[in-house]
Formats: structure tokens, sequence, C-alpha cells
């Protein structure tokens, strides 16, 4: 199970504290696969470290007594100057699981060939992505940190990815996080919007993509008129500098 | 409350489960350290040419150089005291408490993802940094020591324990101000801009290149204010104590490392919390 308690969380930005989380709460149990909805900039990664544990809540707790994964083919914790080989051997070390039998599995699933030795730092993004998608496989969770949907490599990998985590994982907990709610569908049982800093259960896929609908739908309405109310701003703006251009004297 | 009759499904170690118990998490933690510390390694010296062999190369040729300077300018001091084991205690004891801030401030930034696993800490981030710090200076402390005995310009320790505590004192004070400046560093990046300015103050002041019983009581008073020097003097007594006077103050080097040390523990759970956004 993995609880969060109150959850709050607050950064300090420039223009002053900023409230990303208030009391939110969530419990995934084991085995249940649970899809969070958000619009850009709803706190969606800041969920996702948050559950981690790259960072810590303002107030609150996450208790957790499943191990969890990093997020699932995430490459930012690559080392650049290292290969993907050493940049594999480190995860091993941290986890403390075997190495040899896992790079075998990495080489064959990554389908890197000789680059494996190369340095991540050269590598194209596709290939940065399916090393970090093989590599998120080698270690065994109770529950897997899925951010965003996985668009790694073409159709034929993309299928391999689905396999091995979605057909081959399926009993394990999964937390996926999205802005697709036709991706969350697929693979999710219970269904979860994050908006305004709270977490709201919709009860199935199609209530919940409905509510998301009419969200983006808001937003956009919203946005059409922030732009109105600017361009109106804008010409007030111009008319006036072009009264006071009118008022001053001619100078020649 | 965790339900703690619900198996972790053999997870891999490191579960705040697992964590609970202080000798398990000891263990992890100090595999975690280890992982850290190899891939600093590489990446900072990497596997071609001499490879980690860099890591007391780089120290060992700053104290060779300062040394040969001092041993050149010999007659003009006048002085008795042996200025290879002079120059060797004073300029790789510096390094100690002046190369591992130095590597700590700053180090969120570019090991932030690495905290997305979650056994990974900032104390386990800067913790690897230090030793593998540590572990440089002291090899070139100890190869330089024994190649300048081979060489004849050195003779060996009077008292071989003095030094290994001196040498710890210094790496205990080293670690205390680099776990204060390196979480410090994220909140105020001003922190960032003065170390090497006051870094180069307190190389002056701390008795790096000078005698404490050069000076009169007054100044030598003031300058032990600074934790290091005591340290210093201690760990330059214990290598050729009977040919000067050394003066220190242990009780208060260990009192002001301590609480520095604990300063900078809580700076450290600070920067875990990370309220100050970057992006």
């Amino acid at each position: 199970m993995i609880r969060l308690e109150n959850v709050s969380k607050v950064y300090h930005t420039a223009q002053g504290p900023r409230e990303i989380f208030r009391d939110v709460n969530l419990t995934v149990e084991k085995g249940e696969h649970v899809g969070i909805l958000g619009r850009n900039g709803a706190g969606k990664s800041t969920l996702v470290r948050l559950i981690s544990g790259a960072e810590r809540p303002t107030s609150g707790r996450i208790v957790r007594d499943m191990s969890i994964s990093w997020p699932i083919a995430f490459s930012g914790g690559f080392h650049q100057r290292l290969s993907g080989k050493d940049n594999l051997r480190f995860i091993c070390r941290v986890y403390g699981v075997d190495f040899r039998p896992r790079l075998e599995f990495v080489e064959r699933f990554s389908e890197l060939g000789p680059y494996i030795n190369e340095p991540v730092g050269v590598y194209s993004s596709g290939m940065r992505a399916k090393l970090a998608f093989a590599i998120s496989m080698v270690v065994d969770f109770d529950c897997y940190l899925i951010d965003e949907v996985m668009a790694v490599g073409d159709e034929r990998f993309r299928e391999k990815c689905e396999l091995e985590l979605f057909q081959r994982r399926r009993d394990r907990a999964m937390i996926i996080i999205s802005h697709s709610s036709r991706y969350l569908k697929q693979h999710c049982n219970r269904f979860v919007i994050l908006e305004d800093g709270r977490l709201e259960e919709y009860e199935d896929a199609d209530t919940a993509r409905m509510a998301y609908k009419r969200l983006i739908k808001r937003e956009a309405k919203m946005e059409v008129k922030r732009q109105h109310e600017a361009e109106k701003a804008k010409k007030k703006a111009r008319l006036a500098m072009m009264e006071r251009e009118a008022a001053l004297p001619i100078s020649t | 409350m965790p339900t703690s009759d619900q198996p972790t499904n053999g997870g891999p170690a490191g579960d705040r489960a697992e964590r609970v118990l202080p000798l398990k998490g000891l263990k992890a933690q100090a595999r975690i350290v280890w992982a850290l510390l190899l891939r600093e390694i590489i990446t900072r010296f990497g596997r071609r040419n001499i490879g980690f062999l860099w890591l007391f190369v780089e120290p060992a040729m700053f104290v060779i150089v300062i040394t040969a300077i001092w041993t050149a300018t010999h007659d003009l001091h006048r002085s008795q005291i042996p200025i290879a084991a002079f120059t060797l205690t004073g300029y790789t004891s510096m390094l100690m408490w002046r190369n591992t801030p130095s590597r700590c401030i700053g180090a969120l930034s570019s090991n932030q993802s690495l905290l997305y696993h979650r056994q990974v800490t900032m104390l386990d981030i800067y913790l690897a940094r230090i030793i593998l710090e540590f572990a440089g200076v002291t090899t070139s402390f100890m190869v330089l020591g024994l190649l300048m005995w081979m060489g004849g310009w050195l003779e060996p320790p009077e008292n071989v324990l003095q030094v290994i505590g001196g040498w710890g004192l210094l790496a205990w004070f080293g670690m205390a101000l680099a776990l204060t400046l390196g979480p410090l560093s994220e909140r105020y990046p001003a922190v960032q801009k003065l170390w090497s300015p006051i870094a180069i103050l307190l190389f002056i002041l701390s008795g790096t290149s000078f005698l404490l019983d050069t000076f009169p009581p007054t100044v030598r008073y003031w300058l032990l204010w600074l934790p290091m020097t005591s340290g210093l003097e201690y760990l330059r007594e214990g290598f050729f104590g009977s040919q000067f006077k050394a003066h220190y103050d242990l009780e208060y080097m260990c009192t002001a490392t301590m609480v520095l040390m604990l300063f900078g523990l809580t700076q450290v759970r600070r920067v875990a919390l990370n309220e100050t956004i970057i992006a």
C-alpha cells in the first residue's frame, strides 16, 4: 500500500510561496492501477517527485510499504559521460542486485548493440529512451510509477514495452500519470483527476474523461478571454500613446 | 501506520520497512554511498589513461610544486624546522577542508535526478563526494610522505598515532564544513561565488604556511579561533613535535566541529525538502 496523508507542497518562488497541493489524500493498494489525469502545469511532475521520494512534502506524510520504482523510462538519472553499461551498473549497485544477468537482458531488450559501451551522451533520443526503458525493467518492484505516455521507439518496440510492463507485470500496482485519458482507460482500473492542487477520483474512465474534457474546455475559454483582455489593454495603451504624442509640441 | 505483516514481495533492499532496522539501514546506505562513489570516480576521471590515479595525482602535484618552492627558498627562511614535513602537512591538510566543500557546493543540480531512486538521499551524494576527496588527499599524503622519506627529505613522524588523530580531526572538520556549505549554496547562490575567495583567506590564516609559535600570544589567540588551525598544529606536533612548540585547543576544535556538523545536517535535511523551485 502507498498512502498519501494530507500531503501539501509549497514552493517558494520569486513571486512568493506557491501552493501546489493542499491536503491531498490517496491510497494505492497492491495490484491497483491508478491513472492520474492532469493538464500541463497541474502538478503532475511534482506528484511524481513526491511519490517516488525525490522530494518531501511540506506537510502531511507518505506511507509506503510497497517498494516503488523510479519513473519508468526516466533517463534523467543517466550520466552523459557514462556508458549505457556503466549506468546500468550504477543502478544495480544502488538496488543491490546482480549485474551480469541484467546486462544480458538490457543488451537484448534495448537493441543498442555495441553502443551499450559508448557514453550515453552520444546516444540519439530514441536510443536513450530504449535504454531507459530496458533499465527500468531490471529491478523488481511492487509498484511502478509511470510518468506520461511512453512513446519509445517504433511501433514494434512500443509493443515490446507494453508486453513487458502491462502484461508481464500486470499483478503489480501501477500509478500512471498522463494527460491522455485514452491511454489511461486502456491500462487503469482507477481514475483520478489532478486539478487545482487536489485529487478527485471518478467512478470509471468515461466519467473521468468527461470531467477532464470539461476542464480543458473551461481552460480554453479562459484562455480566449485572457487573450481578448490582453489585446484590449494593448489597444488602449497604443491609443493613449498616440494621444500623448499628438499633445507634444512639434520640435524642429 | 504501515501494516508490517504485509510482505514486501521480495522488493529491492532499502525499503522503508528495512531502513527501520539500524544495522540493515546502515548497510544499505553504505552500499548506496559506494555506488555513488564508483560512479563519481568514472565520471570524473574516466576509464582511460591513468583513470582514478588522478584522484591523488592532482593534489600530489599541487603539494610537490609548493614544497619545491619552499625548499628552493629554504636558506632565506633560516628556520630549523624540517621544510618538507612542514609543507606536506600544511598543504595536504588544507586540501582536506578546501576541496570537500568545493565538491559539495552546487551538488544538487547535477545530481537531483538521482533522487528519483528513493534510497538515494542528498546526504549520500554529499558523503560520496566527501569520502572520494578524502581518499584522494589521504593517498597523496601517504604516497608523498613515503616518497620524500625514501628520498631523504623527510623524517618519519615522531608519533604516528597523533598524526592519524590529527588527520582524522581535520577530515571531520572538512566534512562538517562541506555538509554546511553544500546545502547552503543551494539556498544562497552567493556561497558558491564567495567560497573561493574565503578559502584563500582561510588558507592564509589557518597556519598552512606558518607555525603558530612564530606569533605573539594575542595573535595566536585569535588565529586559534579557526578550528583547522588547532588540527594542523596537532598534526605537525605528531610529525616533528620535538623541533617546535605546538599550540592547539582540541576541546574547542571538537566542540566547534560538532556544532558545525549538526548545523550542516539540519541544512542537508532542508535540501531534501526542496522548497526552492529551480525550474
